[in-house]
């Protein structure tokens, strides 16, 4: 029975990451289009989206192989299992041994390749342009993120991030400036590989400044639903992600009780909602960046990463 | 000492080395003095910060002079400064950032690296103190190096100079007629500075200091 019970925790977390995905990319595009006076689409908008994209015909180029038919299903269960690996509402479920915060990272990478090699599978000019973007900015943003990884796993000892997330809310963790540097780090990345903004504009179909969309130009129909649900699936991946890592109060650790899921459930839904209500006023502020800007960017987080590792051992010791 | 009264002498200590990367590699000049008037007043309140901990009254002092001086004062009128030489549009960068952050972050390893073995008689806050401190005096003068217009240069002397009040509150007993004479020799090298920046100015007609380097060239080849 408690074998069950911990089963439909976990099982109600994976639908949970799929389910509330779109409605989070909804809500930051209402956000953004009231900002900008428009009315924008409607909340469910992206749902629509995907249930359109399933039943619509996929049309293929001829020289098509196989990558390019098997990347998007790749791309979206690499993005889910790492979405529904990271701590949501409870810390400790039944899969939990197997959320580290490296096998994450890694996840995320091979879906990233798996897409930049399907963009230049067809052989057309704009796959390519895209793939080599998305190369350049992956290739700056993992280094930090790594380091981002780094010193959290050093303040709590572990890399598995149930076990961050306890130490988080029940460790002395004082006040680390550590800490707040990553944070600031882990949001640039962030934002980088979301290709929100400042490094990608996520709306445009201007060829000179596109990154991601570049890459997906070529896809139709089904294999575009499962690339678009896939980005959905990696923003509140990130969303979670930054939930965890740093503000992971209102968890419920220890006690499974239905009650503590469902409190630990409203305070995971409310602060995802928060940041996908913060990012578009974050984006509406700022103006996108040249391409040449992006190592500037990334290597402003991973600079600031670099010196809270440092902050951290001179606090610590050697 | 309680662990919190440890972290935030750290935090307000990190903040000062976080705001000399900063400095390191802001292009405009406006923003790089907008960012010096901070780490001021952040060194301000970490020099009040130690006062309180250590219960030394008289570096009450040393903050107010910071704050007002450093912190006002002087970016007050390096700004005047700025939009009289009609220079306040300008973009400047000798190195790309890029190098520049990797070299600071270098400088700022070595620096930790250099103090954190020593440990005998002093106490854990002093150590990172001084660690951070150094840091800050030698991403000041990484900055030296790295600008060449005159009134930015001015500014990483400044921030060195902020890193040298660090060092002199983290090791107790500063005595505070040393603490004033070091805060009116900064106003006077400040004067002599602003003098200097509109001589040179009417010289070349640029606070550009390769401009300067030209004639020393031309010397040395006549000699």
């Amino acid at each position: 029975m408690a074998m069950i019970y911990d089963l439909v925790a976990q099982g109600l977390q994976m639908i949970l990451v799929l389910a509330v995905a779109p409605f989070i990319l909804g809500v930051t595009r209402k956000v953004k289009a009231r900002l900008l006076r428009r009315i924008g689409p409607p909340l469910l908008q992206p749902y629509r989206d995907i249930w359109k994209l399933m039943h619509k015909e996929a049309v293929m180029a001829h020289d098509a192989s196989w990558l390019y038919r098997g990347t998007p299903y790749l791309l979206f269960a690499t993005t889910w299992v790492a979405a529904a690996l990271i701590p949501t509402y409870s810390t400790g479920l039944l899969f939990s041994w197997s959320a580290d915060l490296i096998a994450i990272v890694a996840l995320l990478a091979t879906g990233r390749f798996a897409l930049a090699l399907a963009g230049m599978d067809v052989g057309t000019a704009f796959g390519g342009i895209g793939s080599s973007r998305e190369m350049l900015i992956a290739s700056l943003a993992e280094p930090a993120m790594l380091l981002v990884v780094f010193t959290v796993s050093l303040v709590a000892g572990t890399t598995q991030l149930s076990a961050i997330a306890e130490h988080m809310i029940h460790g002395s963790v004082g006040l680390r400036v550590s800490l707040g540097l990553v944070l600031f780090s882990f949001i640039f990345v962030a934002i980088a590989e979301n290709a929100r903004i400042p490094i990608d504009n996520p709306a445009t179909h201007l060829e000179l400044t596109m990154v991601h969309e570049a890459m997906v130009l070529e896809y139709s129909g089904r294999h575009l639903a499962m690339i678009e649900a896939a980005a959905a699936l990696k923003l509140t991946l990130y969303f979670s992600l930054l939930v965890c890592l740093f503000l992971p109060f209102g968890m419920a650790t220890g006690d499974k009780s239905p009650l503590a899921f469902a409190i630990g459930l409203a305070f995971y839904l409310s602060k995802i909602m928060l940041l996908a209500v913060l990012l578009p006023i974050a984006e509406t502020a700022v103006a996108k960046m040249r391409v040449f800007r992006y190592p500037v960017f990334l290597g402003g987080a991973f600079a600031t990463a670099a010196l809270a590792v440092f902050l951290l051992f001179v606090s610590q010791g050697f | 000492m309680t662990s919190l009264q440890f972290d935030i002498a750290h935090l307000l200590a990190g903040g000062m080395l976080v705001l000399s990367l900063l400095l390191l590699y802001q292009d405009r000049i406006l923003a790089t003095l907008n960012v010096f008037a901070l780490q001021a007043i952040v060194l301000s309140l970490a020099v009040a910060w130690q006062a309180y901990v250590q219960g030394a009254m008289h570096l009450m002092v040393t903050a107010l002079i910071a704050l007002v001086v450093k912190g006002f004062v002087i970016p007050a009128a390096l700004n005047r400064i700025v939009y009289r030489l009609g220079i306040h549009r300008e973009i400047e960068q000798v190195i790309g950032a890029g190098p520049t952050m990797l070299t600071g972050l270098g400088l700022i390893a070595l620096s930790i690296l250099l103090v954190m073995p020593v440990n005998v008689g002093v106490t854990a806050l002093a150590r990172e103190d001084l660690a951070f401190a150094l840091a800050v005096i030698l991403l000041g003068l990484l900055m030296m190096i790295t600008r060449r217009n005159a009134v930015t240069q001015i500014v990483g002397f400044m921030s060195l100079e902020n890193g040298l009040i660090l060092a002199a509150t983290g090791a107790r007993g500063m005595p505070l007629v040393v603490e004033i004479s070091v805060a009116f020799s900064i106003l006077i090298a400040f004067s002599v500075f602003g003098i200097f920046v509109f001589r040179i100015r009417e010289r070349f007609d640029t606070v550009d200091l390769a401009a300067l380097d030209r004639f020393r060239s031309e010397r040395s080849t006549l000699q």
